[in-house]
């Protein structure tokens, strides 16, 4: 009689039928995450590549004649190697600053680069010419690049200028990119991408299931019956726990083999321990439902949890430049875990031995919020 | 041993008190019919009697199981049916059916079993397999019945069971209920309809938290708060209906007056007779066309309790 789980069975079978006959919902867990893939996988590519420059070039220019179309031959070889670096696209020479100025501020252009009308004059007497590089700074990662490579062809011009013909470099750095050896966006971008699907799918679907009786007014007849909140809770999560699995294994087979990213480590292992995320994240989705009072406020309180996952999971910006109060937030956060366990196992390969304890991290996580959940439903009843 | 039994049930929200030392008990077999305006403590009071709300004081025992210690107990015997009838919308009759009995613990042959007596009983066979947001209001009502009758309850709460029905499945909701109270089975009905209300076996009436009322239809319309003595009751039929109460009510020994459809309800003196007040009326000008003593309907029972009610608690505020 004092069975907590009592009223599970019913609840699953009730569940099942339900799912089975939402097509939004079916539609919400398969279509959304294939969409979102298809989009991050293969229209996102983050090397970045072509960046619009516009080039204002005076080097050579007099005081009478005015600019010269072509300025020097010291700055069009110095504009060849912005060219040929694959980093910048020459879109426009322009001729005074305020036209530079104007190719920046509309956006046509990235970059601008100023080469001044002394620039081949202090080349010749050995003085430092100098080269302005305008970088607009509204897209960190475009900016970024722009800067290190303008400043790699600086230095590596410069040298190639100093140093006799024939003389050995002394230190060579040759980085080597691990894992990820071509550097693919995909392979970057996807193995992360499964923690951010699942989550989104699991938290929405438990948000709506009890909020959703709650309005249609099937909550207080089942409140009368003698199922326990336990009971009623699990019955409700299991089913969408089914779908979170079906999904997960939807989600690898489709980057594995539609964008063909290799994986490392044991898939059946993911899986295995993706089960503790998608539990934990159930759990939230029904302590959100138990906690709203409609399934617009579910829908709100859904998205202010999975939003902020997402940004502090590492996912988007890599978690080690926080600040300390939310890098230490970030612990609290189930999709930290889980975007670490999916690189780790899909691009590094790595095993249970490095892998279980954030797995039980999760596990326990979804217990405690499981018992808050049945905490506040069980205020409900009485 | 009653069905049900509450002793100066409370109920307070903050410092509302919506249900306020209630008492009334239920016997067996009997269909009680709880009545009252909306707000005043109905549902508050069911809600005490499922063992869904605890009580902020006083005691009830339901089946002899007394709310406060086991309320899943509570919960096990009875079955409620709900204002809007909770069913799931985009289950089947049958699959409704089913949940509900799932959840009473019912499974395998038994369910089945209890599954087709409760089809046959209300009916709902040639439904069985339609999603329940698909069936008319009647038939809802049937369903949601059926789903809580699934584990044989001895008490059924219905809140408001015919609100929104129409009268042939109003009719028949009734019938049904007294061939189940035929079988022992005790009801607990709420109603704003005075005709279901004479259908009941035991009333009571609450207002604004309180008990003002408790008994059998007969010993209602007799209780002499709404008959005082020196007084009687007439129905007096009148053309221009409007003019002949405005008349009536200026008449010597005229208590109250009050329209009903196309006649008057009249509390006269007895010193008044019924030919003695036709003339009068006829004198001043009324159509009048028959004057008929008159036993109290339920309505008229209870708007002279609600107002001798708000009367005296006016009073003492």
């Amino acid at each position: 009689m004092n069975n907590p789980f009592r009223g599970l069975g019913a609840i699953f079978y009730k569940e099942v039928i339900h799912a089975r006959r939402d097509r939004l919902a079916i539609m919400f867990s398969f279509i959304m995450p294939i969409l979102q893939m298809t989009i991050l996988g293969a229209a996102i590519d983050t090397n970045i590549r072509q960046v619009p420059t516009v080039v204002l070039d005076e080097s050579g220019a007099s005081q009478t004649a005015g600019p010269p179309d072509r300025g020097t031959a010291d700055s069009r070889a110095l504009l060849d190697r912005l060219r040929n670096s694959d980093t910048f696209r020459i879109i426009k020479y322009v001729h005074s600053d305020r036209e530079l100025n104007e190719e920046m501020v509309t956006g046509r252009a990235r970059v601008g680069v100023k080469i001044p009308v002394n620039f081949a004059r202090d080349l010749l007497d050995g003085r430092t010419a100098q080269v302005m590089v305008m970088v607009d700074g509204s897209d960190s990662a475009v900016a970024g690049q722009a800067v290190n490579v303008s400043g790699q062809i600086g230095l590596d011009e410069s040298l190639r200028r100093i140093l006799p013909a024939g003389t050995v470099v002394p230190i060579e750095v040759r980085p080597k990119l691990m894992f990820n050896p071509d550097s693919r966006s995909p392979n970057f971008f996807l193995p992360g991408l499964t923690a951010v699907l699942l989550l989104f799918v699991t938290t929405m679907l438990t948000a709506f299931s009890i909020v959703r009786e709650k309005e249609r007014g099937t909550l207080e007849q089942l409140l009368v019956t003698p199922a326990r909140p336990l009971g009623i809770l699990l019955g409700k999560i299991m089913p969408y726990f089914a779908l979170g699995v079906l999904e997960l294994c939807a989600i690898l087979l489709f980057m594995r083999f539609v964008f063909q990213v290799p994986v490392h480590g044991s898939a059946v292992l993911l899986v295995l321990i993706s089960t503790g995320y998608l539990f934990v994240n159930l759990t939230i989705g029904t302590l959100i439902s138990t906690k709203a009072n409609s399934q617009a406020e579910a829908m709100q309180l859904a998205m202010m949890t999975t939003l902020p996952s997402i940004f502090l999971s590492g996912y988007i910006f890599p978690r080690d430049t926080m600040p300390p109060v939310f890098y230490v937030l970030s612990y609290f956060v189930p999709a930290t875990y889980m975007v670490d366990i999916a690189r780790g196992v899909i691009l590094r390969g790595a095993g249970i031995a490095e892998l279980w304890s954030d797995a039980a991290v999760m596990i326990l996580f979804g217990i405690i919020v499981l018992l808050l959940a049945v905490r506040r439903f069980t205020r409900m009843i009485v | 041993m009653p069905a049900i039994r509450a002793e100066n049930l409370v109920r307070r929200f903050g410092d509302f008190t919506a249900v306020d030392g209630v008492s009334f008990t239920v016997e067996k077999g009997e269909i009680f019919g709880f009545l009252g305006p909306n707000g005043s403590g109905k549902t508050v009071t069911i809600k005490m009697l499922i063992g869904i709300l605890p009580l902020s004081g006083g005691a009830a025992w339901v089946d002899g199981i007394d709310v406060r210690v086991d309320p899943e107990g509570v919960r096990n015997r009875i079955g409620y049916m709900s204002q809007k009838f909770s069913l799931y919308d985009d289950l089947t009759v049958l699959e409704n059916l089913r949940f509900y009995g799932k959840v009473y613990g019912l499974q395998g042959r038994l369910l089945n079993r209890k599954i087709a007596a409760v089809i046959e009983q209300n009916e709902i066979g040639d439904y069985r397999d339609r999603l329940a947001g698909r069936l008319s209001g009647g038939w809802k009502q049937r369903l949601a019945l059926g789903c809580a009758m699934l584990h044989e309850p001895k008490i059924l709460y219905l809140d408001e069971p015919t609100a929104g029905i129409d009268p042939v499945a109003r009719r028949q909701l009734w019938d049904l209920l007294f061939q189940l109270s035929g079988q022992g089975i005790t009801f607990f009905v709420t109603t704003h309809y005075m005709d279901e209300a004479e259908r009941c076996s035991h009333l009571a009436y609450i207002h604004y938290g309180k008990l003002i009322a408790d008994g059998t239809p007969e010993s209602l319309r007799a209780l002499p708060d709404i008959t005082p003595p020196g007084t009687r009751r007439f129905e007096i039929t009148a053309g221009e209906v409007t003019t002949a109460l405005n008349i009536a009510r200026r008449i010597e020994g005229m208590r109250s007056a009050t329209i009903f459809g196309r006649s008057i309800h009249a509390l006269v003196d007895d010193s008044l007779g019924q030919e003695q007040l036709a003339g009068a009326m006829r004198a001043r000008g009324a159509r009048v066309e028959e004057i008929r003593p008159l036993t109290p309907s339920l309505e008229d029972v209870f708007v002279e309790l609600t107002c001798r009610h708000q009367r005296m608690t006016g009073a003492a505020a």
